[in-house]
């Protein structure tokens, strides 16, 4: 499959009711490793994760991949921050994306017994998942994005609201698709875990990039007073 | 008390003994209630469904219009009707006015705004919390609207039982346009009606057991949609 890496993203810029939410924003993501974006609530990590996907409406600037536009999707996979559980069954769950994609019967099966064990919920294989606890369904949403094995995956705040253990088994899946070779994008709140698995972290606020560094370097020695201050927990205005 | 316990045990009997009238009444009702029902579905369940996920130009006012023609009295549609099936109205030439036809064509104008209605809630919800999801993993439209059904398809079914409760206790409406004709186009409402009238309760008592009977059976079957969404039966 063609590689849609370089993504970049130009002088990015997302307005919502004539305010700018995001922007402008330039970025370049290539192939490998794993980047934790961090900001206070309402700096618009969400939107620039959708505006770096394609599904958010730049208002301005410009969002290119390494390959033509149409193949970049199939190649993408996205978890948002309150996951998307479908009215069907945790089996049908993860097979949806393989459907879509054409993927055979035995493989879908294949795929399904593996994912469900790495997670957890064999044996709850064809309840409705909409009978899911929050950390289940959220783990449910994580193993269906990385089914197919994406190049590119998203995750916009993966395990707020899990406890230890849950929190523990969702990094383990990132740690082992970005060893995979899945380069990550993720949105965290949680300090601890952006150390235990960034490779490089990006600081964001009031819509904008304010700092971008590799780990331990970002967190330890953070260029910007905000950055700084952002890490030690202040409060920013 | 003794006539109604006599006019009670008279109509139960007419029912054991599946009396002709009654079978005849109750199977018209039927009849001319799902006509009604699968032609109003065929236009309510696609357009509320467009309606909750196109956005469009006079969304909003066709969404308006549309819960303000729930709202029409049926005697009033009844009355629409009739004058344009009317002899002498733009319809007139196709003589359709006391027939089973016309009370179909009442029924159709009464409970699509319903069903559509319904269905563009249920739609609504259902596409926001999807939206997401489906715009992610770059879903066409028809891939979209297919996910949708499925997935709504227990609302679909409540949307349309809805429906189906309205039209066949519906009485204004189709009494105007059907005429209440025997052998013709009597059906369980009218007929209650007249037969209430005329004294014969038993008849009426019986059709009345009918009708409380079909619309018992949709609400239990409302009910029981309800619960396999929560466990998850088909
Ligand atoms: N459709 C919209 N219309 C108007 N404003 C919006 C819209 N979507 C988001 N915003 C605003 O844009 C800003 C950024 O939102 P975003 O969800 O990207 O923040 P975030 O960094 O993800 O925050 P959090 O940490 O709380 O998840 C917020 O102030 C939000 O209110
Ligand atoms: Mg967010």
């Amino acid at each position: 499959m063609v590689s849609l890496f370089p993504l970049t993203l130009t002088e990015g810029l997302v307005r919502r009711r004539g305010q700018v939410i995001m922007g402008p924003v330039s970025l370049t993501v290539e192939g490998r490793g794993l980047t934790v974006l961090m900001g206070p609530n309402g700096a618009g990590k969400s939107t620039l994760l959708k505006a770096l996907h394609g599904i958010e409406r730049l208002s301005a600037g410009r969002l290119r991949h390494g390959c033509p536009s149409d193949q970049s999707h199939a190649a993408q996979a996205f978890v948002f921050q309150t996951p998307v559980v479908l009215r069907r069954s945790v089996a049908a769950n993860l097979a949806y994306p393989l459907k879509l994609h054409g993927v055979g019967r035995a493989e879908r099966a294949r795929l399904i017994e593996d994912w469900s064990a790495r997670i957890r919920l064999s044996d709850r294989l064809d309840q409705p998942a909409a009978r899911l606890s929050g950390g289940e369904r959220q783990k449910l949403a994580t193993a269906r994005a990385l089914i197919r094995s994406p190049q590119l995956l998203f995750l916009d705040e993966p395990t707020a609201n899990l406890d230890g253990r849950s929190t523990r088994e969702i990094e383990d899946l990132l740690r082992a698709a970005r060893d995979g070779g899945t380069r990550i994008v993720m949105a965290t709140h949680d300090f601890a875990q952006a150390r235990r698995l960034a490779d490089d972290a990006w600081f964001m606020m009031n819509g904008r990039i304010v700092e971008t560094g590799p780990s331990p370097q970002f967190f330890d020695t953070p260029a910007r007073s905000e950055t700084r201050a952002f890490l030690r927990g202040d409060i920013l205005e | 008390m003794n006539d109604i316990w006599a006019g009670i045990a008279a109509a139960i009997r007419l029912i054991l003994t599946a009396d002709a009238d009654l079978v005849e009444i109750s199977l018209r009702s039927l009849q001319v209630t799902l006509s009604a029902l699968a032609i109003a579905c065929l236009i309510a369940l696609p357009l509320g469904t467009f309606l909750a996920i196109q956005r469009f130009r006079f969304r909003r006012g066709v969404i308006a219009v549309l819960n303000a023609l729930m709202g029409l009295p049926p005697v009033v549609v009844g009355l629409v009707v009739y004058i344009l099936l009317s002899r002498a109205g733009p319809f007139g030439v196709l003589n359709l006015l006391f027939t089973p036809t016309a009370m179909v064509i009442a029924q159709v104008i009464i409970i699509t705004p319903l069903i559509a209605s319904i269905t563009h809630q249920a739609m609504r919800d259902l596409w926001a919390e999807y939206h997401d999801l489906l715009i992610s993993l770059n879903t066409g439209k028809l891939q979209r609207v297919a996910t949708l059904i499925r997935d709504g398809r227990r609302s679909l079914m409540t949307a349309a039982l809805a429906g189906f409760g309205r039209a066949i206790g519906e009485v204004g409406a189709i009494m105007i346009v059907g005429g209440n004709i025997e052998h013709h186009t009597r059906v369980l409402t009218t007929a209650i009606a007249l037969e209430t009238g005329r004294g014969d309760f038993a008849l009426a008592l019986g059709l009345g057991f009918v009708l409380i009977g079909l619309a018992l059976g949709v609400n239990l079957l409302t009910h029981w949609l309800g619960r396999t969404e929560v466990e998850g039966r088909w």
